[in-house]
């Protein structure tokens, strides 16, 4: 894939044909020096956007060729975001800022509410449900952002340097409930600057000038149980 | 189910900014206001003005004498040409379509009973003229043709006259007054009439025979002039016949040459009544289209705050794109707030004209009837115009690009 940026007269080749595969159920960490692609690949994988050349496939389907609306479908179905700057809806409740992808996704309230809760009850946030983001700490606030990432039980779950705003003990946590996700079979590709939290996944990828640097696999595959 | 929570949430971004959502629905508020009170004051004075005529008799013919031209000097208003007694009686007789034709002289004077005095219109009248306008009496007895005959010392009163010159309580009926010094018998009193077509007070009157003004009250320039006569016909579809043919009658009988203008005036009380309803349509378009402007100055305001919000909330749009929110859905958030924002006002709007019109009737004494049709119009425009000026912002967030929204500062 390649993604040209154009600003004024300048070009910035962020992605310059790169060539990546990733099965379901991996757990894949992307490291890279600053402004070497990491995001621009994220938010393509992502659906947020798409390449400038080459191909995106995604569970088998081109998503070059679709329009927003199913875009914005595959990103409600399929996708769950998890941002470094958490991304939630100022002023408003970590329930409902959980529910949003539901909403979208045209269930009725009671449903919205029943996974939703459920979801932050996974995250370990019971009780806070109330709390706008304010009223919580930033590790509290990246939690509702997972539980909002996996209420709408997605295939793919991206992660864009989900602790880089967090410290050691509340990264801990997130990357637990990470790794747990992904033990139950959710795809998850996250980026990151620090080889701890990349130590939790079984796939390293070093990006260096929008091209992949290396590639390999730190762990065996730990297959979902029950298969 | 999803339009429902977007309302839900629009109401509650509203509830949050609330002063600037105020400051935003005021032109909405006073455009609606001002419909809705302007309406209801329009319909009352229509109502009034119908009701005024059918309360005058809807089929009377009124003929004044008017101010002429003798050889391009204006006199003033009946110094020139008088109507007379005998100019009724051959209208009887050459016009078939009337049914009755009466006349009076009017001069205001000073109306005196014991110590109490006023000054009002004193009118003397044939004895057909009460009958012919419709006139009932509240208590005692209408004028017979004998008391026409013998200028009878007699008088009816207006309800005004007789506030104004009996104590309260005071019985009216026997009493004597005295106008230009000349003793009169109260006979009876009119039955109340209110405001003319012109605000003035009907009931402030005292009617005497016309017999008895001319030759004992009040005096008149020459014997038989009168200063209006008074016709009715039978139905009012032959009111227009009736008044072309009394012209033609009049005019031979005032000797008005070909191409002159007639010497007299003929009115109807239709004709009275319809520019008078002109009047208020004119106000009343007028009036609309300073609501109009309003509106329009409303959904400006709308669209301003909208543009405000979106720019604002893009990072909460690009959140709500990347969760999943197609554009339609963006849209739909936007125009159910702009939506929001003409509900609220138009109802707030409504409100505050209903309060206007019921105060206007209160303080100033107007009549007002609040109109069904123009809440309704006015409601559903508040909202067209929150729609309408909602589109371009709505449309400005649909298309925001969802990883530039997400990165706006
Ligand atoms: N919207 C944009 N317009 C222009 N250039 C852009 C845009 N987004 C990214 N770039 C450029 O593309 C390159 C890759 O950016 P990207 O955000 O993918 O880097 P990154 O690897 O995520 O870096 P970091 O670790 O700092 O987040 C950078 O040189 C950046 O300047
Ligand atoms: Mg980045």
């Amino acid at each position: 894939m390649w993604k040209v940026y154009r600003v004024g007269d300048v070009e910035v080749q962020a992605l310059r044909g790169l060539s990546l595969s990733i099965d379901q159920g991996e757990f894949v960490a992307i490291m890279g020096s600053s402004g070497s692609g990491k995001s621009t690949l994220m938010n393509i994988l992502g659906c947020l956007d798409k390449p400038s050349q080459g191909h995106y496939w995604l569970n088998g389907i081109d998503t070059g060729r679709l329009r927003h609306d199913q875009l914005a479908e595959i990103r409600n179905q399929q996708i769950g975001f998890v941002f470094q700057s958490f991304n939630l809806i100022p002023r408003t409740s970590a329930l409902e800022n959980t529910q949003l992808p539901l909403f979208y996704r045209g269930l009725s309230v009671r449903e919205q509410r029943a996974l939703a809760s459920a979801a932050l009850q996974r995250v370990g946030l019971r009780g806070r449900e109330g709390h706008s983001p304010t009223q919580l700490s930033g590790g509290q606030q990246q939690r509702v952002a997972i539980a909002r990432a996996l209420v709408a039980t997605p295939s793919l779950l991206l992660a864009d340097e989900p602790t880089g705003n967090l410290d050691t003990q509340s990264s801990r946590e997130i990357m637990d409930i990470l790794s747990e996700l992904n033990q139950e079979g959710m795809t998850v590709i996250l980026v990151t600057h620090e080889s701890d939290v990349a130590a939790f996944a079984s796939r390293e990828i070093m990006i260096k000038d929008g091209l992949i640097q290396s590639d390999r696999v730190t762990k065996h595959h730990v297959q979902a149980t029950g298969a | 189910m999803f339009i429902w929570l977007t309302i839900v949430t629009a109401l509650r971004i509203l509830r949050r900014n609330r002063l600037r959502a105020g400051l935003t629905l005021l032109g909405i508020v006073i455009g609606v206001a001002a419909v809705i009170a302007m309406v209801s004051i329009g319909e009352g004075a229509k109502q009034a003005v119908r009701k005024q005529i059918a309360s005058i008799g809807t089929n009377v013919i009124m003929i004044w004498p008017s101010a002429t031209r003798v050889g391009g000097v204006r006199g003033a208003q009946g110094s020139a040409v008088t109507l007379t007694v005998a100019d009724a009686m051959e209208l009887k007789k050459k016009v078939p379509l009337l049914t009755e034709t009466g006349w009076s002289m009017k001069n205001v004077t000073q109306i005196v009973h014991g110590n109490r005095n006023c000054n009002s219109p004193v009118y003397g009248v044939s004895a057909n003229y009460l009958h012919i306008r419709d006139w009932r009496l509240s208590s005692g007895g209408p004028f017979t043709q004998t008391d026409m005959d013998s200028a009878a010392l007699i008088a009816i009163l207006g309800q005004t006259v007789v506030n104004e010159i009996f104590e309260p309580g005071e019985e009216a009926l026997g009493a004597l007054i005295r106008i230009n010094n000349v003793p009169l018998r109260v006979i009876g009193v009119l039955s109340p009439k209110g405001q003319s077509l012109y605000g003035s007070d009907q009931d402030d009157v005292v009617v005497i025979p016309f017999s008895t003004a001319e030759r004992k009250v009040l005096g008149t320039m020459f014997l038989g002039s009168v200063g209006g006569i008074y016709a009715s016909t039978g139905r009012m579809e032959d009111l227009q016949d009736a008044t072309e043919e009394i012209r033609q009658v009049m005019r031979s009988r005032h000797r008005v040459k070909g191409g002159d203008p007639d010497d007299f005036t003929i009115r109807t009380q239709v004709e009275m009544g319809m520019v008078q309803e002109e009047t208020s349509e004119t106000l009343t378009i007028m009036l609309m289209v300073i609501a109009c402007v309003s509106l329009l100055v409303g959904g400006i305001g709308i669209m301003n705050i909208l543009l405000v919000s979106v720019t604002e909330r893009t990072r909460e749009i690009g959140i709500r794109m990347a969760v999943g929110a197609k554009r339609a859905h963006i849209m739909m958030q936007f125009l159910i707030e702009a939506m929001t924002l003409g509900v609220v006002g138009g109802l707030i709007g409504i409100a505050c004209g209903i309060l206007a019109a019921r105060l206007t009737t209160i303080i100033a004494g107007w009549p007002t009837i609040i109109s069904t049709d123009a809440v309704v119009v006015a409601f559903i425009f508040s909202v067209v115009v929150g729609l309408f000026f909602g589109l371009y912002p709505a449309n400005k967030a649909a298309r925001l690009n969802p990883i530039e929204a997400l990165r706006y500062e």
